[in-house]
């Protein structure tokens, strides 16, 4: 058994990030949304770590941006449910085909 | 050398005039108008023949010969070196005469008016704009510089307009005054471009450098503007031409007449002063200003000469058929103009050719005085029975032996008759029209004739036959009304003996004038024969008229309807100006170019509609947006671009 | 003096209208500070006279500058020549007039009065600015004001109007950036926006051939140039009096001043490679709008059609480049501005009392309203370029100047637009002659003559008119040494360019 490499990690981010796209684009339960972006973003942050640890090894650039996305993360989090609790609180409901109004 | 102050004053008083009265004439001299007015034009008339005879007889000859006397200048406007337009006056023969007659006869008509509008309640504004009309009829025959006559002309037009228009709440005198502005407008535009084409070849808008230029073929400039040519004709042709299509729509001669009967629509005084005396003849006196220029060019000269007499006879013939008195006395005037038109057309330059010169201007001198008269003592029948119809007067010597005895003076003079002014004058035409071209000479003889017939036909139509009505009114008019006929009448008859060709000549040197008794017979005898076939006619009712009117036809019906020219026009300017060109103008402005900018709003609206749906609101159709979009902006970097 | 008074006071009249509470204060401190701004605009007359007179020749005097965008060569400068104080001058005499006439404006009486001193503010502004940006910034500053003034105060499809007019000067501010930026881009070494250094520097032919027609037809637009003038009547005819005024004697004097002073004046080689087509839209706009002129029913249509001919005039001038025609256009700016601002303001009187704008519907007025219909006679007989008034002296310097060029088709293009003043008569007359003259309808028998605040704005904007028509050489000799410099710089870099 080798040790996992660049490609495993690739490997990993891609699936994790075609799962939480496929997340977002089927469901219609928005907190499943908010979970399926969550994927997505960490896709990314696996990413980075990944190119960090394998082509710069000696840089700590991917590891800031990781952290950074993070804390986005984390804040986009508490305002999208914060959206998604008002949203429950005045519909009744967290589908997001019955959230269209901001339209034309 | 003349006093500069007095000479501006004499303009200047009138003005005075109008700026008094027409600030302040409603509120404070609303009784007093007339009288102020007066009193400033007679202060003004005093002033112009002081300057006039101080010109003739003290300084304004040396060596024989009337020299121009430029008095004064003020640099108005500059356009650029040479080119500019310098407010100045100049004294010369033709200028002086017309300080003679023009504040004269605006005096005449200050008095007359004091009587026959008296009561009037816009006295004031008549009189403000009578003002304004004297300052600039005084302006344009004082000018020296041919954009300031341009400004005076203008002037001339719009005081003429707001006085035809006096009757403001009448249509017809509406339509009229517009009918005049237009029309001489549209001859003002031949006018101006006129200036332009010769002020740029003398590069002056001075008269005197103007002449000095352009009227003697010695001359660097007159010889390019006299070669240089568009459509074959030289650009001085041109510049005359134009020129004198000004003065043709000012002076109402063919086809520019139009305006002219119809501006007998204001009261009678004004047309006594305007569209007689005074206004009418700036066309003239337009050309005879620019004479020296004018007679560089030969073919425009014969334009000049055809035109009036053409403009002559034709008028001559409608005023036969015409019953409206003072319609009557309109086509004599625009008859009589074309007498001064055409004799300045056949004039020469030098020595006795340029009789022509000075029989006009001696013409225009006596026409003045006594077509004022008949006006004014038309102003005193119309007031009488208070119509203009022929129709309803008759046998009004009865009533009015006063205007009676001026009026058949007026029309002897008209007539050419001796021994009244016109005789004398009208025998100069004919004598230069003898001498220099025979087609017009004869042309001209037989309007004279016809002029005795038509004027007489009026004479017997209203002061014999019988009474129409019962004049149950007032008697001729007060002292006001009666004393400028008098002088007047007076005028008419002295005015012929004025040895004119002393005085205003072409060159300023003397060109008598004789008396050729052989040539005056077959003119005078003619008038006589003219006035006999009026008397057998008209001079007691009878059916003799009738019956030659339907002899004459289908051309009578033409002469009375005046040849259908304002019908004419009416065809041009409703039917093919109005319906193809304003209203085509118009709708491209509406949709054509207003069409494109809507369309190019309405478009974006459009398409922003059409393209509006793809904001759905709905989070996870952006989402494949994004995708797509990401996807395509890989293909394109990854493997599109290299 | 210092020119940023002229700006000052009409930012200080803004704000004290702000702070006071009644429609009566709003109304008299904007008055008194128009005022002011009046007095302010003939001491700079004097000033300049002075100055000059005193020997001082350089192109652009009281000039004051501060950096503002050092890096992008933006700075604050101000400077006028006789051009630009004729055009104040102008200013300051409409907008006391507009200040004067609105005195019945009840609704919203404080932001009325705010949007006007602005726009004022813009125009003022735009015309002491000798720094392209601030230039392009003030002209901004005098659009915005307008699309409000028709769209809250106007009458009949003033949303329409409003929205089309400001969508159209603002296409004629965009292809002025784009021009703008293209001479800045273009100029060489030293990328500047500054007027007077741009002007001494020779921009190259191609660049200019390509910025010209950016900024002519961007400005033109602004004064009704041929094809893009169709905001002019729907604009007007929609506009608050106060508004129309503006409109008409200020703001489209913006673009004629912008053409001549950026376009032609920057740009020469241009202006001699387009003076032809300018020349062709020009006189295209002159007798077409005249003939437009003559269908129309509505006096407010009437009129500013009849300004899309007469800024035609401006352009004929400008395109001819010759230094009589170009002090002509001047002239025609003042002029047009003074008397249409005072054609407005009459309208704006007689719908007052009327209750109508169609012509057909009025009649016999001058017995009911004698100042009122006076005045329209003179405004008329202006407009037709009777002598004595100033559109006569304005037109009769363009012709002439134009006429010295030389050659078939200046002449004919002169000879087309003198066409046009025959038109005027027609309408112009037949517009009178239905108002003021004829019978007077039984309705109209009660109606009152002008009240002193709409004879004051009467008489001063008929003081304008006669100050230039009787005596115009004051206007002649602040002009014409201007257009000279002018004409000075497009004969060398045009030899230079050969």
């Amino acid at each position: 058994m080798s040790t996992p490499g660049l490609y495993h990690l690739l490997f990993v981010s891609t699936a994790l990030f075609f799962i939480g796209m496929y997340g977002f684009f089927t469901r219609r339960n928005l907190v499943t949304m908010l979970m399926s972006i969550e994927l997505l973003l960490n896709s990314v942050n696996i990413n980075f770590i990944a190119f960090n640890k394998y082509l710069w090894p000696n840089r700590l650039d991917g590891l800031f941006f990781t952290i950074f996305i993070i804390a986005i993360a984390a804040a986009e989090a508490a305002v999208a449910i914060a959206i998604i609790i008002n949203l429950y609180r005045t519909r009744q409901s967290i589908d997001v085909q019955a959230t269209e109004t901001l339209k034309h | 050398m003349p006093n500069t102050t007095l000479v501006l004053l004499i303009a200047l008083l009138p003005l005075a005039a109008f700026i008094l009265l027409g600030l302040w004439g409603k509120k404070l001299f609303s009784q007093s108008a007339g009288v102020i007015a007066t009193v400033l034009i007679l202060a003004a008339t005093m002033l112009a023949w002081y300057t006039a005879y101080k010109y003739f007889f003290v300084y304004g000859n040396t060596a024989g010969i009337y020299q121009k006397i430029p008095l004064f200048s003020y640099s108005w406007l500059s356009f650029s070196p040479g080119m500019s337009i310098d407010m100045g006056i100049v004294l010369d023969p033709i200028s002086a005469m017309m300080l003679v007659v023009v504040p004269f006869i605006s005096l005449m008509v200050h008095v007359y008016s004091l009587a026959y509008l008296k009561g009037e309640e816009r006295g004031a504004v008549y009189y403000a704009y009578l003002g304004l009309f004297t300052f600039a009829m005084l302006g344009l025959v004082l000018s020296a510089n041919i954009f300031q006559l341009y400004f005076f002309w203008e002037l001339v037009g719009v005081s003429s307009f707001l006085l035809i228009g006096f009757y403001y709440q009448k249509p017809s005198a509406v339509a009229a005054a517009k009918k005049a502005f237009i029309v001489t407008r549209f001859a003002d535009l031949g006018f101006l471009i006129g200036i332009l084409v010769l002020s740029s070849s003398a590069n002056s808008f001075d008269f005197a450098t103007i002449i000095q230029q352009l009227g003697n073929p010695q001359q660097a400039a007159a010889q390019s503007a006299t070669a240089a040519s568009f459509m074959g004709i030289s650009a001085l042709s041109w510049g005359v031409a134009l020129v004198f299509m000004g003065g043709a729509g000012k002076s109402a001669m063919l086809p520019l007449h139009i305006w002219l009967p119809d501006a007998m629509e204001g009261p009678t005084p004004v047309s006594a002063l305007i569209h007689a005396a005074t206004m009418v003849v700036a066309g003239v006196f337009l050309v005879a200003r620019l004479f020296l220029v004018f007679s560089m060019s030969p073919a425009v000269l014969q334009l000049v000469a055809y035109t009036g007499a053409g403009s002559a006879v034709f008028a001559a013939i409608i005023a036969c058929t015409q019953t409206d008195i003072k319609r009557v006395l309109a086509y004599s005037t625009m008859s009589q103009i074309g007498f001064m038109m055409f004799a300045l057309g056949i004039s020469g330059k030098e020595g006795d050719a340029a009789l022509g010169y000075t029989a006009s201007m001696f013409h225009l001198f006596t026409h003045a005085m006594f077509k004022a008269l008949l006006f004014l003592a038309a102003g005193s029948i119309i007031h009488f029975v208070h119509s203009n119809h022929m129709s309803n007067m008759g046998n009004l010597r009865k009533y009015m032996p006063v205007t009676h005895g001026v009026f058949l003076i007026a029309c002897l003079a008209i007539a050419g008759i001796p021994p009244f002014a016109g005789f004398f004058s009208k025998e100069a035409i004919l004598l230069a029209a003898f001498e220099q071209n025979k087609i017009i000479f004869y042309t001209a003889l037989f309007t004279s004739g016809l002029t005795a017939f038509y004027m007489f036909r009026l004479y017997f139509k209203i002061f014999w036959g019988t009474t129409q009505s019962d004049y149950h009114s007032h008697g001729e008019g007060g002292a006001a009304m009666l004393l400028p006929l008098l002088l007047l009448g007076v005028a008419s008859c002295a005015a012929g003996f004025i040895p004119f060709g002393n005085y205003v000549t072409l060159n300023g040197a003397v060109l008598p004038l004789h008396l050729h008794i052989g040539f005056s017979v077959a003119p005078v005898l003619l008038a006589l024969a003219g006035i006999a076939v009026a008397a057998w006619l008209y001079k007691k009712a009878n059916s003799r008229p009738a019956k030659l009117a339907a002899f004459m036809g289908s051309f009578y019906k033409w002469a009375a309807h005046k040849f259908y020219v304002d019908e004419l026009y009416n065809y041009v300017t409703q039917k093919i100006i109005f319906n193809l060109i304003a209203k085509p103008a118009a709708w491209i402005d509406k949709n054509v170019v207003d069409g494109l900018v809507n369309f190019s709003g309405n478009s974006t609206v459009l398409a922003s509609e059409k393209i509006k749906g793809w904001q759905s609101g709905k989070v996870q159709q952006y989402a494949t947006y994004f995708l797509v979009g990401i996807v395509v902006l890989a293909v394109v970097f990854i493997y599109l671009r290299k | 003096m210092n020119l940023l008074l002229l700006i000052l006071i009409p930012l200080v009249t803004a704000l004290a209208i702000w702070l006071v509470r009644t429609p009566q204060q709003v109304r008299l401190v904007a008055f008194a500070g128009a005022a002011v701004q009046f007095a302010l605009s003939f001491g700079l007359l004097g000033a300049y006279r002075l100055a000059r007179a005193g020997g001082n020749s350089q192109v652009f005097i009281f000039q004051q500058q501060y950096q503002w965008f050092p890096s992008w060569g933006i700075s604050f400068h101000v400077g006028v020549d006789g051009i630009a104080v004729a055009m104040i001058i102008l200013t300051a005499f409409i907008v006391m007039a507009g200040v004067l006439v609105s005195w019945t404006v009840t609704k919203m009486t404080k932001e009325f009065y705010l949007l006007l001193i602005l726009l004022s503010l813009g125009a003022y502004g735009f015309f002491i600015s000798l720094d392209l940006f601030v230039l392009f910034f003030f002209l901004e500053v005098a659009v915005i004001p307008k699309y409000l003034l028709i769209g809250i105060w106007g009458s009949g499809k003033k949303e329409y109007a409003a929205g089309k007019l400001a969508l159209m000067l603002m296409l004629g501010s965009a292809l002025v950036l784009v021009g703008m930026l293209g001479m800045y881009f273009g100029s060489g070494a030293d990328k500047t926006f500054n007027l007077v250094a741009l002007s001494g520097q020779a921009i190259p032919a191609t660049v200019q051939q390509i910025c010209f027609p950016l900024l002519f037809a961007g400005f033109g637009i602004f004064t009704a140039l041929f094809p893009f003038h169709t905001w002019v009547p729907d604009g007007h005819s929609s506009a608050p009096t106060a508004g129309s005024m503006f409109l008409a004697g200020i703001s489209m004097k913006l673009g004629g001043y912008g053409c001549l002073r950026v376009a032609v004046y920057l740009l020469p080689a241009g202006a001699k490679a387009y003076g032809d087509v300018v020349i062709v839209l020009a006189a295209i706009a002159i007798l077409y709008g005249a003939f437009a002129t003559m269908l129309q029913r509505d006096l407010k249509y009437m009129n500013a059609y009849s300004s899309i001919s007469h800024c035609g005039f401006v352009l004929l001038g400008i395109g001819m480049l010759t230094q009589t025609a170009l002090t002509g256009a001047v002239m025609q700016m003042v002029s047009h501005g003074v008397m249409t601002a005072l054609f407005f303001a009459v309208i704006g009187m007689l719908y007052q009392r009327t209750h109508t704008r169609q012509i057909n519907e009025m009649g016999g007025l001058m017995r009911v309203m004698p100042f009122i219909t006076t005045v329209l006679f003179f405004t008329g007989l202006c407009s037709l370029g009777l002598p004595g008034l100033s559109g006569f002296v304005a037109e009769m310097t363009i012709f002439t100047g134009s006429w010295q060029n030389p050659g078939s088709f200046y002449r004919a293009a002169v000879i087309v637009s003198c066409m046009s003043i025959v038109v005027t008569a027609v309408y112009i007359l037949r517009a009178i002659g239905k108002v003021a003259m004829g019978p007077l309808p039984k309705q109209f028998e009660l109606l009152t003559d002008a009240a002193w605040y709409e004879k004051a704005a009467a008489v001063l904007l008929l003081a304008g008119i006669l100050a230039i028509g009787l005596a115009p050489g004051w206007l002649n000799s602040l002009v014409s040494p201007a257009t000279e410099l002018i004409m000075q710089k497009i004969n060398a870099t045009s030899a230079g360019i050969k």
